[in-house]
């Protein structure tokens, strides 16, 4: 394979894991994975090419109606009636509340707090909240029905910031050391607050579910999702159903960046109840507007952050305090918060460390998994105060991390020693390398000396690194206690049953290339099986960049057992003798990995299995006269651990990398009154190609011992670490900081000239501003909203 | 099967037909369907009112085409952004127009987005308008009662009104060749490309001497309308392109102009931005 913008290097194993247990693969056989075809085409490539791939609304049934939610219009309030206007014949449709809902009327995930629909007399908590719900055989009954349907409410005050909520959803403290009384002795002491907002994941399909009642009083749901079975335990609690009664079916999906991990149970549970009622198949497919009002978003949050010095310069104090919103109800918040919290003092040894971290409820729509998963919040925190230690300190932001990253054998904050596959130093020299930072940093730095008061632009370097925890929490996964199955058919075929779903990121590529390679079979003799709960198992879901890790672990394990059973039965080789040895069926369940078990109380303990390490390099200009970014150039060194395919991985790495840049400098949600503002493709923009660096992507790879193939997970990791690296070259293009995400012009030019201050992201405005009109009074197109008019003296603001 | 009603529509093959349509004394007023690049996103009834009709003159072909009369250029209004771009009378005699085509859209749009269009929906943020404003464009309506020609500067009445009526067409606009006019024009948007714009202007003036004359600026998306910015201009008129005039200039800009918090920026930033890349449009003309 010859690609120019990708470099793989294997870390040397006397480097960095000397005393680890070898890989259970022999060390003279290729990685699995690696050995043939190398590169295999994409599982479910050429259908998606061609068209023939079935999405939700590919899917036909005949007969099926439409759905659609009525949703609350105020951030807090009482519900007091659902009113059904007598112009319009009910008879045509029909019409499900929260007294329709046979089991309980909660969506059930960690908490019970948020209703599958609000009851009368019950509380709405947000702008977009569902109260009822309406499902007509077309599309133009649907909406006239929708239109005879009013919400009679009480207003209740509402809550936006979330630290001046009260209602709390979740809180860690994480503690080493003593840093009170470190940060005293310190020589220098750093502090800062950043505060970073919503993020919106838009994926290219939207939220859709299909429900199918079947005449055993089941429901089978055919969807875009990331999770079979949190929707099947969501399905089981709300519809009062057993196992074999909720069903669940990935259908073909579109991307979902953890868009997909929760809200999916929402939109199943509706659509689920309108079959269940019209007795036919029901359609709910959300259009890109309702998509964004309603659904998750990446928690915003507030990071209040001290770093202390010694006089001999090593860092010796981390004081921080972690705010996030969870919005109005808990979805995964908890869950993001400590992974929020476990990241936020970055990957530098650091003696005395404290850490606190609180999840409040606000009146906004409920905020939930989005790639990085809480860590790009904390972690663009930590590399803020890294790269402002550095100025204070004269130092090279490169020498600085070169000293405080961590080695193996460092311990971290919850008292975790790394052990192996600690490769933030390696991370770190392949980018500085590849980006030449340390020339291209003197460069920008005399540029900016020498720059004269006309100027136009001004180019920038910028640094950031960034660790990974490798798939859940060591207690989580113990808790989901995965399984992941292989099987060989009577007929002699050999199938893979695990729930683990393709989004794009490649499941249904590497689990037969592992599988194949363990087996000594051709890539295209191993099928996968549908992601269908009447057929694969709980694998968990697929979150937390854990599938290659944790659910290909258990495949390969599974494989081997299979072929040492056939080739102990038979004496051949498995690729000769398998196809007359089925049927079998092999069941691999999660054994925890080696480590000290977490303690979820106390946060102490090994925290994730292994990390993945990261270093990112920005090159960028900003535009002087409007404080325009144009990121030119990124190097990205991923370790993910030993790569099970370059290909994908590299666009993993490129994606998650531009992801970041989004989220650095143009992607914001406005809110009013709790509400979306730009809740359109028109109004929340996110990078285009023309947008698009050239990104270097560089693979690391420091093998994880725990995994059968050494495999640690690429989805997340890139996108810790691509914004403090943009905010930091903005600083060194134009000597200013910007504490907020997303830095937008907005901000770099008020900052630049003094000039008033946009406010801070995340935080919803009280009350429309005084001459704009309700958001449904938009323009066609929503693609601007009325100006004052000319003729009005417009006292400046 | 779409997910709305259609509203009813005609395609008429000729002028005549249309404005006999036009005035057709239903009552509910036609919407003209140009390329449908902004009425197709209207259509759904998703937001506000879907239009109650549909005239589609997309069969008009005298409506299309560029070519020079009498001192002026002529553009038909079903003329696409595309076409502005790739014609040669552009490229020779307005080439900032084809510059703002570029920057509406994508593609896709510019191949079906035309300049007509542009004008009569009316949005305050349509790329084309400030060029338009910038050189003295006019705009000729048709009817069954003939013709009729209204000046750029006096087109936007209001808040996505124009001075035409319901039974006219816009049929081209006519933009009059000056020797010696200089225009620049500069968009702000979120992004690099399909972005709406949030501060958007074109400057034109004619050289005399030293001094610029006949200076005329146009902007959008700092008001209700696509605006002239008439005492920026003054301040500039006759001027010559120093460092001083750049200052006063951008002086005159920002307190002239009363832009709004919207959905895309801040009004403190339209208001500074506009400043500033004045100043620098006429800085990068002044040589200094």
């Amino acid at each position: 394979m010859d690609r120019p913008s990708s470099t793989t290097r294997t870390v040397p194993p006397g480097l960095t894991f000397p005393e680890t247990t070898p890989l259970v693969v022999p060390t003279d056989a290729p990685a699995p994975g690696r050995a043939r075809p190398a590169l295999p085409l994409r599982r479910e490539g050429p259908e998606k090419l061609t068209g023939e791939a079935k999405y939700a609304d590919d899917l036909v049934f005949p007969g099926a109606w439409f759905g659609a939610t009525i949703r609350s219009t105020e951030p807090r309030a009482r519900l007091l009636e659902i009113q059904l206007d007598d112009a319009f014949d009910w008879k045509r449709v029909v019409v499900v509340t929260a007294d329709d809902i046979p089991g309980d009327n909660i969506v059930s995930l960690i908490d019970t707090d948020q209703p599958v629909l609000v009851p009368v007399g019950g509380e709405i908590r947000h702008q977009a909240e569902p109260c009822a719900l309406i499902a007509a055989p077309d599309r133009a009954t649907l909406r006239e029905a929708k239109r005879h349907v009013k919400l009679r409410t009480e207003r209740l005050p509402a809550v936006f910031d979330p630290i001046e909520a009260d209602r709390e959803f979740a809180h860690y403290t994480v503690e080493s050391g003593d840093a009170a009384a470190a940060m005293k002795e310190a020589a220098l002491v750093i502090e800062g607050t950043y505060r970073v907002g919503h993020q919106e994941q838009l994926y290219i399909e939207n939220q859709a579910m299909i429900a199918v009642p079947r005449d055993d009083g089941g429901v089978t749901v055919h969807g875009s999702l990331q999770c079979p079975y949190y929707v099947h335990k969501a399905m089981k609690r709300a519809l009062n159903m057993g196992d074999e009664l909720a069903v669940v079916v990935q259908a073909e999906t579109g991307g979902g960046f953890g868009g997909k991990e929760e809200y999916p149970s929402v939109i199943a549970l509706h659509a689920s109840l309108l079959a269940m009622t019209c007795r036919r198949p029901v359609r709910m497919i959300y259009d890109r507007h309702e998509d964004i009002s309603a659904t998750t978003k990446r928690h915003p949050a507030v990071v209040r952050y001290r770093s202390g010095v010694s006089d001999t310069g090593e860092l010796i104090a981390q004081e921080i305090e972690v705010i996030m919103d969870g919005g109005a109800y808990c979805t995964l918040t908890p869950v993001v918060l400590s992974r929020g919290v476990l990241h936020a003092g970055g990957p530098y040894r650091c003696p005395n460390v404290r850490i606190t971290g609180r999840a409040m409820a606000t009146n906004t729509p409920p905020n939930g998994a989005f790639r990085g998963f809480g860590a790009p919040q904390t972690e663009f925190a930590a590399e803020m105060q890294i790269n402002r230690l550095a100025e204070a300190l004269d130092a090279s932001p490169l020498d600085l991390r070169r000293r405080w990253v961590y080695r193996q054998g460092d311990t971290t904050p919850t008292g975790q020693v790394l052990r192996e596959s600690v490769a933030g130093i390696e991370v770190l020299e392949a980018a500085a390398e590849a980006s030449a930072f340390d020339r291209a940093h003197a460069q920008t730095h005399s540029m900016r000396e020498g720059r004269t008061d006309g100027a136009r632009t001004a180019t920038g370097i910028g640094l950031a690194l960034a660790w990974h925890g490798a798939g859940f929490t060591g207690s989580g996964e113990v808790k989901l206690a995965s399984v992941a199955s292989l099987e060989l058919t009577e007929d002699g075929r050999i199938r893979i049953l695990t729930a683990s779903t393709e989004m794009g990121q490649g499941t249904k590529t590497i689990f037969p290339q592992l599988v194949a390679d363990t087996l000594g079979v051709e890539y295209d003799e191993v099928e996968i099986a549908p992601q269908d709960t009447s057929i694969v198992p709980d694998s968990g879901p697929t979150v937390a960049s854990r599938t290659a890790m944790v659910v290909g672990g258990l495949l390969i394990r599974a494989a081997e057992r299979m072929r040492a059973r056939v080739e102990e039965a038979t004496g051949r080789s498995f690729a000769d003798a398998y196809r007359g040895a089925g049927p079998m069926r092999i069941d691999e369940q999660f054994v925890p990995y080696p480590g000290e078990p977490f303690d979820d109380k106390t946060y102490r303990g090994d925290a994730y299995p292994a990390f993945g390490w990261a270093a990112c390099v920005v090159k960028l200009d900003v535009d002087l006269d409007t404080g325009e970014v144009a990121v030119r150039d990124c190097v990205a060194a991923d370790d993910m651990g030993r790569v099970i395919h370059p290909v994908l991985a590299e666009g993993q790495i490129e994606g998650g990398t531009l992801q970041a840049i989004g989220y650095a400098t143009i992607e914001e949600m406005k809110l009013v009154d709790g509400r979306y503002l730009n809740d359109r493709m028109a109004t929340y923009l996110i990078p285009t190609s023309l947008d698009a660096p050239r990104i270097r992507s560089i693979i690391v790879e420091a093998p994880f011992s725990g995994a059968p193939h050494g495999a640690k997970g690429i989805g997340e990791l890139p996108m810790d670490v691509g914004a403090p690296a943009v905010v930091a070259a903005i600083h060194d293009a134009t000597g200013t900081w910007i504490h907020y995400l997303p830095a937008t012009p907005e901000r770099i030019l008020a900052a630049l000239t003094g000039g008033p201050m946009p406010p801070p992201p995340g935080i919803s405005l009280e009350a429309p501003e005084p001459n704009s009109p309700p958001i449904e009074d938009l323009p066609p197109g929503g693609d601007e909203m009325p100006f004052r008019a000319p003729t009005d003296p417009g006292e400046p603001r | 099967m779409p997910n709305f009603v259609e509203p009813p529509i005609e395609s008429p093959a000729s002028l005549e037909q249309a404005y006999g349509l036009l005035r057709d004394g239903d009552g509910r007023p036609w919407r003209p369907l140009a390329g449908g690049t902004d009425v197709m996103v209207q259509i759904t009834g998703e937001i506000g009112e879907p239009p109650a009709r549909l005239l589609d003159i997309w069969a008009i072909d005298e409506l299309r085409g560029i070519h020079v009369e009498d001192g002026a250029l002529l553009i038909g209004a079903l003329t696409t952004y595309t076409a502005i771009r790739r014609s040669d009378e552009v490229a020779g005699l307005v080439p900032v127009l084809a510059e703002a085509a570029a920057t509406i859209g994508a593609a896709q749009i510019q191949n079906r987005g035309t300049l007509g269009g542009n004008v009569v929906n009316a949005s305050p943020a349509g790329d084309t308008l400030p060029v338009l404003l910038a050189v003295d464009a006019e705009f000729v309506l048709g009817s069954s009662d003939g013709e009729r020609t209204v000046p750029a500067r006096s087109f936007w009445t209001g808040y996505r009104q124009t001075a035409r009526h319901d039974h006219e067409l816009l049929l081209r606009v006519r933009i009059p060749l000056l020797s010696g006019r200089e225009v620049r024009f500069r968009k702000v948007g979120t992004r690099r490309a399909q972005a709406i714009s949030k501060v958007v202007m074109a400057l034109s003036w004619r050289v005399d001497g030293d001094a610029w004359t006949d200076v005329r600026l146009g902007l959008g998306s700092i008001a209700a309308t696509p605006v002239r910015a008439p005492a920026t201009e003054a301040a500039l008129e006759g001027q010559a392109p120093t460092r001083e005039a750049a200052d006063a200039a951008a002086a005159a800009l920002s307190a002239e102009i009363h832009p709004i918090d919207d959905v895309r920026s801040t009004a403190d930033y339209r208001r500074a931005v506009a400043g500033r890349v004045l100043h620098r449009l006429i800085r990068d003309n002044g040589g200094w």
